[in-house]
């Protein structure tokens, strides 16, 4: 079991309570009506799916019902940290990334993963 | 015509469980989905006879009204003795936010040694002592379904569920009970 910790609840809490809510820190451009399509495409549809740290907006759903957000790497599905909603983008430079090591979640291998 | 409705619990007479865990429906009760901001607290709790708690996973209770914390701002208020929580609502002029869910929710009650034994077969949330002690309340998952669950006493816990997931919501607390003697 996947434990998240939510910053509201401020503790860690199964994976099932909470529900994926899309990559964090998008910011809406102010003069939305004079941004051409191309700029709105680029705001509203596309998405950098790294390998490795993603900042997302995750929500306690099925807790305290909070939005907040999360530093999570995609390839081990490890949680690096979490922080409440509006607060600013932390700076995680020195955090490390995935390797070619680093065990993919869904592999068969999943068991022996330290 | 029928001069008056009837009410139907939903559980009626069900019954069920182990000799460690026994799981009961609770008698009917008045509820409120409480949300108010910072400033409402005071007032509040004043209105209701009771602290509103500001902590996670904490609770006040008075004689019979229990207070749950759900999130930073928003309540779960239970009064066992079908106090109108509504009328003492309206009489509150800060602002907040109330509904009355009385018939929306009905509980189950679980009580015994293997309590938390029936109750963790199928809730991800840790019930141990240290993190989950007498007090403390949490809205969870319980199988498919959300649940409130309140420790009422050291052996007593209450599930409050919605009425309609209440027929499978008791199925998975007797499994699990029988499972949590064996």
């Amino acid at each position: 079991m996947l434990l998240i910790y939510c910053p509201y609840c401020e503790e860690e809490r199964s994976e099932l309570e909470f529900r994926h809510g899309g990559d964090a820190h998008i910011a809406r451009p102010a003069n939305i009506a004079d941004i051409t399509d191309e700029e709105f495409q680029d705001y509203f549809f596309l998405r950098d799916n790294p390998k490795g740290l993603i900042f997302e907006r995750w929500r306690h759903i099925h807790g305290c019902g909070r939005f907040f957000n999360a530093a999570r790497d995609t390839v081990s599905d490890k949680f690096v940290m979490s922080y409440k909603a509006g607060e600013p983008k932390p700076n995680l430079s020195g955090e490390p990334t995935a390797t070619e090591k680093t065990v993919e979640t869904y592999e068969a291998v999943e068991g022996i993963a330290k | 015509m029928a001069d008056h409705a009837l009410r139907k619990a939903p559980l009626g007479r069900h019954h069920g469980g182990s000799a460690g865990a026994r799981v009961t429906p609770a008698a009917p009760a008045t509820r409120l989905s409480l949300r108010a901001g910072e400033d409402a607290i005071g007032t509040l709790s004043l209105a209701f006879g009771l602290e509103l708690p500001r902590r996670p996973k904490t609770s006040a209770s008075v004689s019979g009204r229990h207070a749950l914390w759900l999130g930073p701002d928003e309540w779960l208020l239970i009064d066992e003795n079908g106090a109108d929580l509504m009328g003492i609502a309206s009489g509150v002029s800060a602002l907040h936010s109330a509904t009355d869910v009385s018939h929306r929710n009905t509980a189950i009650l679980v009580s015994g040694p293997d309590a938390a034994g029936a109750i963790a077969s199928a809730c991800p949330l840790d019930l141990g002592n240290a993190i989950f002690p007498v007090g403390a309340a949490a809205r969870t998952v319980l199988g498919k379904i959300e649940v409130v669950l309140f420790r009422s006493g050291e052996e007593d816990y209450r599930v409050e569920c919605w009425r309609s997931f209440s027929p499978y919501a008791f199925g998975l607390l007797v499994e699990g009970a029988e499972d949590a003697g064996l």
